[in-house]
């Protein structure tokens, strides 16, 4: 009853919802009604969205079985949302909190993990602020405000603006676990407060295109020609490492993840063919395509 | 019973539970803010929630910053708006020639209109950076900078009510004023304005209130770093306002959580603060009135 009131709703949207589905509906040509369809709905990571919409609109013309829909708000909302019993997949970049896999046993609710692609953070700075590489404890200290001013790093005598995404960002718990934690589970340090906390990837966009002391991160696939990509290295003697596929795949880069995806306990044959899909050859394309990292098998 | 009467009975009837159900409702949301927000009162000690640090993801629930943010946007915004609001509105309705004024006021109310995220939008790809430009900022996404929106979206709302009760007040008292000689500046100043003293005050009230509630603009151009602010020197520095951090983070919270019943319990102080308003203003607009009914018995 919910369930195809749901596809319903999603049938009517779905030109909206999904650029590509429009040209996806046999059966409507010929008059008939089209064969009832099952509909996977997909939550979560906004660094995880653009990849999951490139999916649904590669499998979904050759796939009128399903209706797939996407939509983002952070890898905690699609998580809250599994726990909730609103979606089939909830797309996480970081791994499922035991906390958070409590709750959802509490809810009669079985999470199965899939990782599905690997993602690095790119640190990025304004295009004409000179400097070129970091450590990962320069990195560290000035997200956790212990150094304030370019000149501490070897750059211009010019204050620190560290930008960041919001808490429910999982690329900001992953950057705050790895980076300024430098991967220490009891290490107490935090953001320093005046840290800007931007609703997404765009705001932290717009603000490196113009302010020449903003320090920001964000996943490689968000990476674009207005701002400058900083090596990274673990020591001060370097060597300092670019983020790139190779240098991901390698392991060179010391800033990357998993990107994940959850499924409330054992997939549907229809949910298990998609996921097969995006773990397959063509699945693993588009990941190339949009800047993140496939999986090497 | 003649129809003509049942018919008048069923429309006061209407209209009775339509003036009841706007109480009704207020009460149901009130109970239901202190049902979900006054758990955290019990879980959460005083002296976290009195703290300085909001970091919710490590159990900082400090409201400090975020009490202090709402306070300084809002009181960057009144300062803005309000010269500027009833400025606008002593010009259009007592210095404007007539043709003027049909133009210039429903243009106003067209402003009123304008949805903020629009506004906020411009405020990120212009005000931003043209501030942090002009004032040599060390970035423009400060409360100066979501100060500058709100006032914008504040004077539509101060400049109609406030000139309908400049307009409301009687022709005599403008006559008699210049008839014993004042200048028109003295007029509006000593006589006008004063009368519509109420009206103007319920303008003020409304604009305010409308900045102090306001969230998109906010989220999107004040940085939302929750950092204490020392005086209004903190203006120009970012801030994280209380409506802001329940539209970042109430997508993300577990239903229940800890987390949770502190957003309900910001909302709560968000009623208490626009309730505490308002009476202060309805006290002084009820006083207002009764003076001028002393002065015309």
């Amino acid at each position: 009853m919910r369930a195809s009131a749901w596809a319903r709703l999603v049938r009517a949207a779905a030109p909206l919802l999904l650029l590509g589905s429009a040209c996806s509906a046999p059966g409507e040509s010929n008059g008939r009604p089209p064969p009832p369809a099952t509909t996977i709905v997909n939550k979560g990571s906004d660094t995880m969205v653009n990849l999951a919409l490139a999916w649904a609109a590669t499998y979904q013309p050759d796939h009128p079985e399903v209706l797939i829909s996407v939509t983002g708000g952070g890898s905690g909302t699609g998580i809250a949302a599994l726990i909730n019993g609103t979606v089939d997949l909830a797309n996480a970049s970081r791994r499922i909190k035991p906390e958070e896999i409590e709750q959802a046993r509490a809810n009669g609710i079985d999470p199965v993990e899939f990782v599905v692609a690997r993602d690095a953070i790119a640190v990025l700075v304004h295009l004409e602020n000179p400097i070129e590489a970091l450590t990962l404890e320069q990195i560290s200290a000035i997200y956790a405000g212990t150094i304030d001013n370019w000149s501490q790093v070897g750059g211009a005598d010019r204050p620190i603006v560290r930008l960041s995404r919001e808490t429910n960002s999982g690329t900001h718990v992953y950057f705050l676990e790895e980076v300024l934690r430098l991967g220490r589970p009891d290490d107490p340090t935090l953001f320093a407060p005046d840290t800007l906390l931007l609703p997404s990837s765009v705001g932290i966009t717009a603000e490196l295109a113009y302010n020449v002391n903003a320090i920001g991160y964000d996943g490689l696939g968000y990476v674009t020609e207005a701002m400058k990509v900083v090596a990274v290295g673990e020591s001060p003697g370097g060597p300092f490492v670019l983020p790139t596929v190779e240098t991901v795949n390698s392991f060179a880069y010391p800033i990357a993840r998993e990107l994940y995806v959850y499924t409330a306990g054992e997939p549907s044959p229809e949910v298990r063919a998609y996921l097969d899909w995006i773990l397959g050859p063509e699945g693993q394309s588009v990941v190339a395509s949009l800047g993140f990292v496939p999986l090497r098998d | 019973m003649q129809p003509a009467v049942r018919r008048e009975r069923v429309i006061a009837l209407l209209v009775r539970t339509a003036g009841v159900s706007a109480i009704v409702l207020l009460l149901m949301i009130f109970a239901f803010l202190m049902l979900q927000g006054t758990p955290a009162l019990v879980t959460v000690p005083l002296e976290v929630l009195a703290g300085a640090r909001w970091y919710p993801p490590e159990g900082l629930y400090g409201l400090t910053p975020l009490l202090g943010g709402s306070l300084l946007v809002t009181v960057g915004a009144a300062l803005l708006a309000v010269p500027l609001g009833l400025a606008t509105a002593i010009f259009i309705a007592e210095v404007a020639p007539r043709s003027v004024r049909e133009v210039l006021k429903p243009f106003i109310e067209i402003l009123a209109g304008l949805p903020s995220v629009m506004l906020g939008f411009l405020g990120i790809v212009v005000l931003a950076p043209e501030l942090y430009r002009l004032l040599d900022l060390p970035t423009g996404l400060t409360a100066f900078t979501g100060a500058v929106l709100l006032g914008w979206i504040a004077i539509p709302t101060i400049v109609s009510v406030a000139e309908d009760a400049l307009d409301a007040v009687p022709r005599t008292y403008r006559e008699a004023a210049l008839a014993m000689g004042a200048t028109r500046w003295q007029t509006i100043w000593r006589v006008t304005l004063p009368a519509a003293r109420g009206g103007v005050l319920t303008a003020v009230m409304l604009g305010v209130g409308r900045a102090f509630g306001e969230t998109m603009a906010v989220v999107m151009v004040t940085g939302n770093a929750a950092v204490v602010p020392r005086g209004l020197g903190s203006l120009f520095e970012p801030a994280r306002t209380m409506t802001a951090t329940i539209a970042a983070e109430m997508g993300e919270v577990a239903v229940g959580s800890t987390h949770y019943h502190v957003l309900f319990l910001i909302g709560i102080l968000l009623f208490v603060i626009s309730l505490a308003v308002n009476l202060v203003g309805a006290s002084v607009v009820f006083r207002a009135r009764t003076r001028a009914e002393r002065i015309l018995s």
